[in-house]
Formats: C-alpha cells, sequence, structure tokens
C-alpha cells in the first residue's frame, strides 16, 4: 500500500518537474496557489467516492448533486434569507439523506450501485433544472456572506482554506479508514462481505455508512463550489465531476473490486489529476485535449501499476518456493 | 475378449501430507458399465482427474487402445473420447441446451457474417437428445431444466463428443427414484450401443442395478473387484470400511454437562417441509452426518443467524433467545467455522492477525481506534497456542494451508470464550497431520465445557470423533446413534434409508 502511495508521490515530481522545467511559472506562487484551491475543491469530494469505492459500489450521481444542492443552498441564502450556517447544515443534511437512500437501495433493495447511482445522476440533473427552470441561479447584488466567504474563499499566508479544510477532511477520514473499527470493517467487506457476515458484522449498516459519508462529503462540497463558481447553471454544474472523483480513486489505488485504496492514495491522485489539467494550460496544448491528457495518464498509471504488481508477486512467488524448498527436507527428517 | 479400451498401470499421485492415489491399477472394457466406490476421500475423484488430464500422474501409465502416455491432457483425454459428467454441472444455465451442448464448437452460417446456425446446431443436437430418450426440446433455456435433465444434457454433451468413455461422478446424488431409474435406463442404452460408462456412486442399490463391475477404493489403493455376480451390499460395504475407525476417539475426561443449545422445530427457508430439532450438551461433540445436501449446512446457517429460519425456537442454558443475524448469534457465544472457509471464513488478502481479530475488534480498540499492537499480541497468542505454521501474523492468510486457514477460523473463535462451536466440515481438504490437531482441539473445548455440533461427511471423522452422532436425511433428523451404536453401516442406513426404500419398491 504504502509502496503504491509512494509511487504516484515519485510520479507527481517527475512530471512537476518536467512542467516547471518547461514553464517555470509552474512553481510561481500563484499558480501554487491557485492548483491547491482546485485540489482542495476537487479532492474533497474524492475522498467521499473512495470509501463507496472500497465497499465494492461506485457513486456516478455526485456531478448532479453539486448542481442541485447549489441551486438550493443559493435559494436557501437569497430567497429564504437563511442564516449561511443554518442553509449549509441544511445542504450536508440533505446530502447525507440522499446517501442514505442509495446506501438503502443498494444494501435492502439489492440494487447495483451503478443502478441506483446512476439514476441519481439523471434525476439529481432533471430536479436541478426544474427548480430554476433552466436559468442560473445566483446571488442578489451586493449579497456577501463574510465567514462563509472566508472559510471556502479566504487564504490564509497564501494558502487557500479549501487546500487546508481538505487536507484536515483527509487526515480524519484516513484515521476513520485506516486506524478505526468502522474501517476494518468497511476493507473487510469490500473484500469478502461474506466472510466478513459470518464474523458477526452489520455489513448493511456499513455499506450504508459509506454511502452516507460520500453524500455527506458531497454536501460539504458543494457549497465549496457554489462559492467558488458564485453563479450556478444547474445544466452544467458540476458535470463529470463524479468523473473527477473516480478517476482521484482509482489513481490512487482503489481497486472497483472493492477492499482496496488508502486516503493519501486518493489525496496524491486528486493532486495528479490537477497538476495533469494544469500542465494542459502551462504547455500550451490545447484546452479541448485536457480529457484526453487526463485519460492517457491513468490508463498508463494503471497499466503501470498492474505491471509492477506481477513484477513483486513473481518475486515473492520465487522467494516462497526457496522456503518451501529449504522447509520440505526439515519437515522430512521429523 | 478383445482388448480393453483403457488401461491405468500402477497409478499413484500424491498431494502434500496425503498420498491421495496409490498403485492403482484398472482396466475397462468396451461397453462395460464399472462401477467406482468408496468412501469421501478414498481416491475416486483423484483418480478421474488423472483420466480427465486436470492432474499429473506421479508415476504410472494410462493406456488408451493399447497406446501408452504417462499422463494426458485435457485435450488428449478429450480426443481419446473420454467425457465427464460433472458433479457440479458445468452448464451455462444463461442459453439454450443446443447452444450448451455445442460450445465452442458452433457451427457457423456461410456468407460473410459468420453467425450461429441454429439449424445446424438443432439438426446435430436433436437426435442426441432423442437417443436419450429425454422430455426437453433444442432450444429450451438451461435455467428452465432440472437437475436431472440437465445430468441428461451433460451426457448429450459427452455423446455429441463421440464419447467412448463417459465418467459420472455420483449423478444420482440429487435425483428423485425416477429421475435415477431413467438415469439407469439411459446407462444400458449407452452400454448396448458400446459406450462404456466408469460410475462412481455411493448409493450401492444402484451399483447392483447397473454395473458389470465393481472396483473398490480406500485410501487411494484399490481393495478390492466384485464381478457381476459378487455384487451384494454386504460384499461391498466389508471392502470398504474394515478399518480402525476408533483411532481417532478421544474420550472426555467427563460425563456431558447439562443441556446448553436447545433447537425446537426449526425451520429452514431451503427445507421448509420438515422441522428440526436436537439439543447439544455442554462437554460433549454432537456429529452430524448425511449426506450431502441433507439439509445440515442450512440448519447451522439458520442457527448462527445467517439466514433466517421459518420457525423454531432455540434456547441456550433453558432460556430461549432470538438470533436475527449472526451478530446476536455472535452475542450469544454460538460461533459457526463455516463449510466453505475460502469464501465465509476468512477474508483471504488480510492478514492472519486482521483475521483473527475481525470479529471481535471492539475488544481490541479503544474510541473506535483500533490497537494493532494489542490485535497482534492476540493473534502471536494464538498462534503459539493452536500451532499455526506461518512465520508472522502480518502473513496474508490465502497464502497459509489449508489446515493452517483453518486454525485461523478457530482462533477467531477461541479468543472469544465459545459457549456453542459449530463446526461444518471442520476437516475438509485438510492434511491428516492438521486433522489430528484439529480433533484434538475440539476435545479440548469440549472438555473445557463447550458444545461442539460438528457437522461432517467424512465417516470416519463422524464415527472416530463424535460422542454422539445425529443423521440427518433429505431436510428431517432420521436418527440418533449413541457410541456403543456407532458403526458405519449404522450411519449409512440413516442417512440413506429412504433413497434405498424408494428405489426398493
Amino acid at each position: 500500500m504504502l509502496k503504491k502511495d509512494l509511487g504516484l508521490f515519485l510520479l507527481i515530481l517527475v512530471v512537476g518537474a518536467i512542467v516547471a522545467f518547461l514553464n517555470p511559472r509552474f512553481i510561481s506562487p500563484i499558480n501554487l496557489e491557485n492548483t491547491a484551491n482546485l485540489v482542495g475543491l476537487f479532492g474533497l469530494f474524492s475522498i467521499g467516492e473512495g470509501f463507496v469505492i472500497i465497499t465494492g459500489g461506485i457513486d456516478l450521481s455526485i456531478g448532479s448533486e453539486f448542481a442541485l444542492f447549489g441551486v438550493v443552498f443559493v435559494d436557501l441564502l437569497t430567497t429564504y434569507h437563511l442564516p449561511w450556517i443554518l442553509a449549509a447544515l441544511v445542504i450536508v443534511g440533505f446530502g447525507v439523506i440522499l446517501g442514505f437512500v442509495h446506501g438503502f437501495l443498494v444494501t435492502r433493495m439489492n440494487l447495483q450501485p451503478f443502478v441506483v447511482t446512476l439514476c441519481g445522476l439523471l434525476i439529481y440533473r432533471g430536479v436541478a433544472r426544474w427548480y430554476t427552470d433552466d436559468g442560473t441561479a445566483g446571488f442578489e447584488f451586493g449579497q456577501s456572506f463574510p465567514g462563509l466567504e472566508w472559510i471556502t474563499m479566504g487564504r490564509t499566508y497564501g494558502i487557500p482554506h479549501t487546500f487546508v479544510i481538505f487536507l484536515i477532511v483527509a487526515a480524519l477520514m484516513g484515521v476513520l479508514l485506516h486506524r478505526s473499527v468502522f474501517g476494518r470493517y468497511l476493507f473487510a467487506i469490500g473484500k469478502n462481505e461474506e466472510a466478513a457476515r459470518f464474523s458477526g458484522i452489520a455489513t448493511k449498516k456499513v455499506i450504508v455508512a459509506a454511502y452516507v459519508i460520500c453524500g455527506a462529503l458531497a454536501g460539504v462540497s458543494s457549497i465549496f463550489l457554489t462559492m467558488y463558481t458564485r453563479s450556478i447553471s444547474p445544466a452544467s454544474h458540476g458535470n463529470f465531476y463524479e468523473l473527477y472523483g473516480i478517476a482521484a480513486a482509482v489513481l490512487g489505488g482503489c481497486s472497483l473490486r472493492g477492499g482496496e485504496g488508502s486516503i493519501l492514495g486518493i489525496v496524491l491522485g486528486a493532486v495528479l489529476l490537477q497538476v495533469l489539467q494544469n500542465l494542459v494550460n502551462l504547455l500550451g496544448i490545447p484546452s479541448s485535449l485536457n480529457f484526453a491528457v487526463m485519460g492517457a495518464v491513468i490508463l498508463i498509471g494503471v497499466l503501470a501499476d498492474q505491471q509492477l504488481v506481477r513484477l513483486r508477486q513473481s518475486r515473492a512467488d520465487r522467494v516462497k518456493d526457496s522456503l518451501l524448498a529449504s522447509a520440505i527436507p526439515r519437515e522430512a527428517q521429523r | 475378449m478383445a482388448d480393453p479400451l483403457l488401461r491405468l498401470i500402477d497409478i499413484s499421485k500424491s498431494y502434500p501430507g496425503v498420498r491421495a492415489v496409490s498403485r492403482v491399477s484398472l482396466t475397462l472394457n468396451r461397453g462395460e458399465v464399472l462401477a467406482l466406490i468408496g468412501e469421501n476421500g478414498a481416491g475416486k475423484s483423484t483418480l478421474m482427474k488423472i483420466l480427465g488430464g486436470v492432474v499429473k500422474p506421479d508415476q504410472g501409465t494410462i493406456e488408451i487402445d493399447g497406446v501408452p502416455h504417462s499422463s494426458l491432457t485435457v485435450s488428449e483425454s478429450m480426443s481419446s473420447g473420454i467425457a465427464f459428467v460433472h458433479q457440479e454441472l458445468n452448464l451455462f444455465d444463461n442459453l439454450d441446451v443446443g447452444a450448451n451442448v455445442l460450445i465452442g464448437r458452433e457451427p457457423l452460417s456461410a456468407g460473410p457474417l459468420k453467425l450461429v446456425d441454429r439449424k445446424t446446431t438443432k439438426r446435430i443436437v436433436e437426435p442426441l437428445l432423442k437417443r436419450l430418450d429425454v422430455d426437453f426440446e433444442v432450444d429450451d433455456l438451461v435455467s428452465e431444466l432440472s437437475l436431472a435433465q440437465r445430468q441428461l444434457l451433460e451426457i448429450a454433451k459427452a455423446l455429441s463428443l463421440n464419447a467412448r468413455v463417459v465418467i459420472m461422478d455420483e449423478p444420482t446424488s440429487s435425483l428423485t427414484s425416477t429421475e435415477t431409474e431413467r438415469l439407469m435406463r439411459v446407462i444400458g442404452e449407452l452400454r448396448a450401443d458400446g459406450v462404456s460408462i466408469i460410475f462412481i456412486t455411493h448409493r450401492l442399490n444402484e451399483v447392483g442395478i447397473c454395473a458389470d463391475r465393481a472396483v473398490v477404493l480406500r485410501d487411494g489403493s484399490v481393495v478390492g473387484e466384485l464381478a457381476r455376480e459378487n455384487i451384494h451390499r454386504d460384499a461391498m460395504i466389508r471392502l470398504m470400511i474394515g478399518r480402525d475407525l476408533k483411532s481417532l476417539y478421544i474420550p472426555p475426561k467427563a460425563a456431558p454437562g447439562a443441556e446448553v443449545l436447545q433447537v425446537t422445530g426449526l425451520r429452514t427457508l431451503t427445507r421448509p417441509a420438515h422441522a428440526v430439532s436436537l439439543s447439544l450438551r455442554a462437554g460433549e461433540i454432537l456429529g452430524m452426518a448425511g449426506l450431502i445436501g441433507a439439509g445440515r449446512t442450512e440448519l447451522a446457517r439458520a442457527v448462527f443467524g445467517i439466514d433466517r429460519a421459518l420457525e423454531g425456537e432455540i434456547r441456550l442454558n433453558g432460556a430461549p433467545i432470538v438470533i436475527r443475524s449472526s451478530k446476536d448469534a455472535i452475542a450469544h457465544g454460538i460461533y459457526l467455522a463455516p463449510e466453505d472457509r475460502k469464501r465465509s471464513g476468512l477474508v483471504l488478502e488480510d492478514s492472519v492477525s486482521e483475521n483473527i481479530s475481525l470479529p471481535n475488534i471492539l475488544a481490541f480498540a479503544r474510541n473506535f481506534l483500533v490497537n494493532s499492537t494489542a490485535e497482534r499480541n492476540n493473534a502471536e497468542r494464538q498462534r503459539k497456542s493452536l500451532n499455526i505454521k506461518t512465520s508472522d501474523v502480518e502473513t496474508r492468510v490465502g497464502t497459509l494451508s489449508g489446515g493452517n486457514q483453518q486454525k485461523v477460523v478457530l482462533a477467531k473463535w477461541l479468543s472469544m470464550n465459545p459457549r456453542v462451536m459449530i463446526f461444518d466440515e471442520p476437516t475438509r481438504g485438510i492434511d491428516v497431520g492438521s486433522k489430528s490437531e484439529i480433533y484434538s482441539l475440539m476435545r479440548g473445548l469440549a472438555d473445557a465445557g463447550v458444545a461442539i455440533l460438528m457437522i461432517s461427511s467424512d465417516m470416519e471423522e463422524v464415527i472416530g470423533v463424535s460422542d454422539r452422532i445425529v443423521v440427518m436425511q433429505e431436510g428431517a433428523i432420521s436418527g440418533t446413534l449413541n457410541r456403543d451404536q456407532f458403526s458405519e453401516e449404522n450411519v449409512m442406513r440413516l442417512a440413506v434409508a429412504r433413497a434405498a426404500e424408494q428405489s426398493a419398491a
């Protein structure tokens, strides 16, 4: 696990060094700050996606949730003049509820995660567009929320608060996933749900909890994204963002079969994705190639990882064989 | 008589710790039905795998039509006309009958598209089905066929390959008596057509009905051969058993204590017609025998809360308890070491230590954070006391041998003070050394006052290890035996009684 993360970290350094060499603006403070801000924005929900992927599931609805949560959030602040803290809590609660519904449908109704969240993707996007009559939702002129803006847009010593919050959430989730009882259950279920059940683990509850975490983080992310764009056109806001989350998780070593992955990996995956975006801009590659570059790097990364695993496996087998060979005579002597 | 079609000469095959087949010689003539009998683990399956080319023998010669081979590959075996009708059927139940028969050899239509030619499929498959006199059509979906029909389909598939030798591994184990009769008829017709058949079965009366010759295996060797006129039940049983079954038995330190677990009127979803009642005393090992599919595993799953029971009462130390999930059962100290340890017992990719602590992880956690040192120390203790052979408790469980994997399953539960321990096939696929270790572990547990239910299909194990035996048959308990009544024959009689009566009628 650690080796995988280390490899990803080296890859980021190498790519970063090359880009910095070709275009020194890459390491200018402004560029780094902006990239860190984007890493924070996209990393938050990638972590949630990672939890669901570790159970062997997937959540495709995140991008549409951003549109729906976004228009509701703006509406709560502008039409209903709710205090922003309350509005934010409502949105996170909304995320929790949708996550719970997804988990319920997956575990109790035995629907496939892909199907459940694909329907979510369509439904939430549709409802968001209907909610504003396909219009753009934005804040009224002169409306400002100093506290909320400080948290979501502010910087301290140039470090964007989004990035700081992302790191704090990552640390908390890292402890939850890698040190807690819940995390242990999650990995066991992802690897072998039946054995987990035979060990007395309430597997369905654990899986639902993973979807709830994903929904809650999507709610938090939607607030950050809303404040980042300031206005939301529900037909396009957050389009494809679930795929960024999935890509970061997969780059970070999560297996779509479940049971594998680490928070550090997902963090690094999110960083690499933004570095790649940045690279396209800085190296003068046509920005229309953006997705193609991302896809190609993920493909190469996953392929390389597969080869490394195979190499390590065959080396381990050889060690085991030689151990066995040396053990057999001893057995025979007894 | 013409040369034999097939001859096995001095075949041996060993697995680590087990000599599965030892210097077996066997001949098969054209148009002959040869019954291969023997207990579970006598070496029948290994021998047939050698014929099928799946397993390479360590020594010996396989002669087909007088041509010697030191071993066969799967394709050599197929091209020389050897076909298997598997115990677990190898069919695609989402495809139709014709597609299954010709899978991998689909006739293609002329023209550039090369689609599957359904007409030709029908032309090839229909006569085969007619020959077997089956009651299904070429374009029926396999998922809609009964088990017996699927078996006939497997035979049709074998015939389509021009099989000269058809190996049937317990084909009747899940058939009703009428279905069995039809299969017997089909076997007779195939023999008349000159096809040779190797027939592996536990149902001795069927051997009398259809076999020309019976070969009895025990512990990997041929212990006897009976010609048609000598095939009698008693003669076969005499050859099959005849070994010291008592050697495994470790007597309990004290007489069994009070009843710990009482199950009354338990009905499961798979066998709703039968209610099962049984009681389990402290310090006793209750063996549960029966044929595969008798409903023993379903009973264990219901008691352990994996499947919901339809009805029935479970009492622990006299007080009724409600078990809705495995979590409830575990809270009451009722644990299960499941039949399929790789699928249900262990997370193979995880370490020994993680597997051991999984059901009881809260005991190694503070504020829901796992203390991996405490976890490892416990695993280390279990490794020593159970003698789990691994260099390190951080080793992945998947890399251990079967016996050591099973010990890890036990270690999960032993650190949690069991009251009732259910073992489902505790030593399946485990070498002899680990077997006896597991038996003495079980006895140790019983002597410590744990009530033990041991489900086992291994006759030697049931008779050798248990203090008392209950036998299940088709979902119901058909009888209980005390130690002085233990014999392979008594167990067998209770396990198969109805099946034998039916075909006698």
